[in-house]
């Protein structure tokens, strides 16, 4: 038996806790959301990484990672996610549940007050972060941002709503940029950590066996330091309805085997507020959301023009990401595919298969997202990041009524805005 | 069936092995929505040189994973299609000792079940989808040939090992692959995908004397031969090549650590020597380990850092590694604490603690059906239970995990393979 709640625990500071006993971890989340812009997305990114080395009482990594294996070798992670044009910086953890501790211990208190601590107690130095930490730290950020590029299928997509996004808070990435990071100072992250605190929506989830009274009174304890806001900042995110009026194409050349193609689509003002959600989510399911999809069956496996070949929707920005590998031959002919495929829906040309695959997949993957804590954060922490409230369940009913002229109307909205491609080294 | 109770770990697993010789495991989840099934053969991409009716067939590098790709293929079409259609996430994978195909599914599981079972026990290849495959794998290999990660771990191999199949890729190479034919995958479906040589591991919301019933029903009756795997010559304890070096397009250095290790036994001995394993590795250079948290502030290693114990057939080795500016220096780091503890031991509080962390660690694996149900199969393969590690776990010493690291931590077990940037 699995239950849902939401509760404030202080003015902007809110507990989601799922209370089930078929996990053998507790799930708890400690999350900052925060407008996505580029002159703090860095030193945002930064704050959890550095917080994450010590704390007053654990002053280093050492003393920490003693602390977590005597928890039962519990994990805290800093994360840094982007939901819509929200930055949302802060921990995930895992624990053991109370229930399979090999000697009765109580684990959900302890791991609720370290959590704590890692957020409003850190290791400080003359009033500001530490500067080894801070340095170490920005050094480590800088090489992530640089690493992105190692990853070309993740690459190319960024690189995508990068230029499609150029002038909107869209298009900051999640990390920041280089320039921003190298630029902090012990004495400035320490400012924006505390502006941070003060000012940002607070969100805390928990999933696990333990009653959520106890959940949300481990909680109020852990968080009882942080600065009293009756106005903190709720989430927005601004939506362009069209594209310009011809789509952009961005090249780029390296040393690369595999071309990357993306493309990028505003969809007309769908996005997870408006009633056609549903009918955007089975659209994109057919288009390229799934292995039944006709990126995936034909342009992938009948024509034999990429490896992959899928689609992607940001529901609170309004748009479809289209990302793909192809030889760097294959260019216009792909392209044009793939827009085929689109037009294809858009004149209604969809079977029964694929609406009831894509319908099928889709509710089978939500239903699935109950069986696993991580990815069922991720879904509670985007319903706050959107200030929504439906759950899974309540989803799953919505695709049932989907029609193909819904879908047909909803692809007839999108529009193609930017075109990117990864090319290799001419020779 | 046979029942078995884990309950430390709060686990049930039943177990049958059918007449016709595969062998059957369920965990029933009843407060699950999703259900998934999990069917491997004894068989990966080391596995080219084998014996089958009294004849050695040599088959070309990646077959394995080849033959992976065209069983979804079936008379009626394709079964990935079929199984999407009814909801199910399916998929496979081949590693260096296994093949396994395996779907999620939160409806219609007894049928998706039917379906996984008939595409992997039916081979169905003709020589258009064969040649057709080509294309589409060739474009796998040249994705992954881009991928510093997996270029970083196989040219480890290559370091590590001189003959032994591990180090050759599963996907094999574009002119490897060439020379396979429709023959070819039916000559290695029948020595390999005999019920006899397979598992079928299930978790979910499911019935388990269900689930023997459609595996009767859908397999074939009978036993067939097995054939017999060739590795070569055994590997000699020192390493074949001390360092490998390449460069790519990425931004830092990245790098893999390996200290070659003795081949595990079969059975009780093998999960042994996997939880010492994995222990010797936390007290060596693990997340709480003086060392980490050394290199973590000097900078030579970052989040990216991670390490494993691995283990295959006629081979196992410890690996390390990440993002790193200076990977010498973590080489000589890792050596020169394994000194260390060769002349003070490992610190008791710390062994107490880190055998705590991997408890809990372990434990929470099992959250993931995919952990289960694969941990079940590989081990079953190498004639253990998975889950048996909650009872062994007490028994292990600090002394045994001392001894591995002296016995392994060595110069001439010691193998590093970087990959560095273009024109630093």
């Amino acid at each position: 038996m699995t239950e849902t709640k939401r509760r404030e625990l202080f003015p902007g500071v809110w507990l989601r806790t799922v209370h089930t006993d078929k996990f053998k971890s507790a799930y708890l989340s400690l999350t900052l959301l925060t407008p996505l812009d580029r002159e703090t997305a860095g030193a945002n990114a930064l704050v959890p990484y550095v917080l994450r080395r010590g704390t007053a009482a654990h002053p280093d990594m050492e003393s920490l990672s003693a602390a977590l294996d005597e928890l039962y070798g519990g994990a805290v992670e800093p994360a840094v996610r982007k939901k819509g044009e929200t930055q949302c910086v802060g921990f995930v953890a895992s624990f053991l549940d109370d229930a399979y501790a090999l000697h009765g211990e109580k684990i959900l208190e302890s791991a609720a007050a370290l959590l704590g601590e890692l957020l409003l107690s850190p290791y400080t130095w003359e009033g500001a972060f530490c500067p080894d930490y801070t340095e170490g730290e920005k050094a480590n950020l800088i090489d992530r941002i640089r690493a992105q590029v190692n990853d070309k299928r993740t690459y190319a997509l960024q690189r995508l709503t990068r230029e499609m996004c150029r002038y909107e808070a869209f298009g900051v990435d999640k990390l920041g940029d280089e320039e921003t990071v190298a630029a902090v100072t012990p004495q400035s992250l320490w400012a924006r950590y505390q502006d941070l605190l003060s000012t940002a929506r607070v969100e805390v989830y928990y999933c696990g066996s333990a009653d959520p009274d106890r959940v949300e009174a481990a909680l109020r304890a852990a968080l009882a330091g942080l600065p009293v806001n009756g106005d903190r900042e709720d989430p927005d995110c601004e939506v362009r309805l069209t594209a310009g009026p011809e789509p952009r194409l961005v090249e780029e050349s390296m040393d690369v085997t595999q071309g990357k193609l993306a493309l990028g689509f505003r969809t007309g003002g769908q996005t997870c507020w408006e009633p056609d959600y549903p009918a955007f989510t089975v659209m994109n399911a057919i288009f390229g959301g799934t292995t039944l999809s006709k990126l995936f069956l034909n342009v992938r496996e009948k024509l034999s023009l990429c490896y992959y070949a899928s689609s992607a929707m940001e529901k609170m920005k309004g748009l479809i990401l289209v990302s793909s590998g192809i030889e760097f031959d294959k260019f216009q002919t792909a392209r044009d595919e793939i827009l085929a495929q689109l037009e294809a829906i858009r004149r209604g040309e969809i079977e029964d298969w694929e609406l009831e695959g894509a319908r099928h997949t889709l509710m089978g993957g939500h239903l699935a997202t109950l069986d696993d804590q991580g990815r069922q954060e991720e879904f509670w922490l985007g319903q706050a990041a959107a200030g929504l409230d439906t759950t899974i369940e309540e989803l799953c009913a919505q695709f049932e009524g989907v029609t193909k002229e819904q879908v047909a109307r909803s692809a007839q909205r999108l529009e193609l805005d930017t075109v990117y491609f990864l090319k290799g080294k001419e020779a | 069936m046979e029942k078995l109770e884990f309950a430390r770990v709060g686990e049930t697993m039943y177990r049958e092995k059918l007449d016709n010789g595969l062998t059957v495991f369920v965990f029933p989840k009843p407060e699950f929505q999703k259900g998934y099934a999990f069917f491997a053969t004894n068989y990966g991409g080391m596995d080219m040189r084998f014996c089958l009716d009294g004849t050695w067939h040599d088959t070309p590098a990646g077959v394995a994973h080849y033959l992976e790709h065209k069983m979804f293929d079936t008379k009626e079409g394709n079964a990935l299609q079929e199984l999407a259609a009814n909801g199910a996430s399916p998929n496979a994978f081949t590693s260096n000792a296994i093949t396994g195909y395996y779907f999620e599914s939160t409806e219609k599981f007894e049928e998706n079940l039917r379906i996984l079972l008939s595409f992997v026990s039916v081979p169905y290849f003709t020589k258009e989808s064969v040649d057709k495959e080509q294309g589409i794998i060739g474009q796998e290999i040249g994705m992954i040939e881009d991928d510093p990660d997996w270029k970083v771990i196989m040219n480890l191999m290559a370091a590590l090992y001189r003959n032994h199949p591990v180090r050759v890729s599963v996907a094999g190479s574009v002119e490897s692959i060439s020379h396979i034919t429709a023959d070819t995958l039916y000559a290695c479906h029948k020595a390999f995908y005999d019920p006899a040589n397979m598992v079928l591991c299930v978790a979910g919301p499911v019935d388990p004397a269900r689930i023997c019933e459609v595996a009767r029903e859908i397999l074939p009756r009978q036993a067939g031969p097995i054939a017999a795997k060739d590795y070569g010559p055994r590997e000699e304890p020192r390493v074949a090549s001390p360092l490998a070096e390449e460069r790519m397009e990425v931004s830092t250095p990245i790098f893999q650590l390996g200290y070659k290790g003795d081949p595990a036994h079969t059975g009780e001995d093998r999960l042994r020597q996997q939880l010492v394993g994995e222990l010797a590795l936390e007290v060596l250079l693990g997340n709480s380990t003086p060392l980490y948290a050394r290199l973590y502030r000097e900078g030579l290693i970052n989040q990216s850092f991670s390490y494993g114990y691995e283990s295959y057939p006629g081979c196992a080795f410890l690996c390390a590694g990440g993002e790193s500016r200076d990977p010498e220096r973590v080489r000589d780091a890792v050596a020169a604490e394994a000194a260390r503890i060769g002349r003070e031991g490992v610190d008791s509080p710390l062994w107490e603690r880190v055998k705590k962390g991997v408890y809990g660690n372990k434990v929470r694996g099992l959250n993931s059906f995919e952990n289960l149900c694969v941990g079940q199969a590989q081990a079953f393969f190498a004639g253990v239970d998975y889950l048996h590690f909650a009872g062994l776990f007490d028994q292990i010493t600090k002394g045994e995990a001392e001894a591995l690291i002296a016995a392994w931590v060595t110069g001439e077990r010691t193998a590093l393979s970087v990959v560095r940037p273009k024109g630093a």
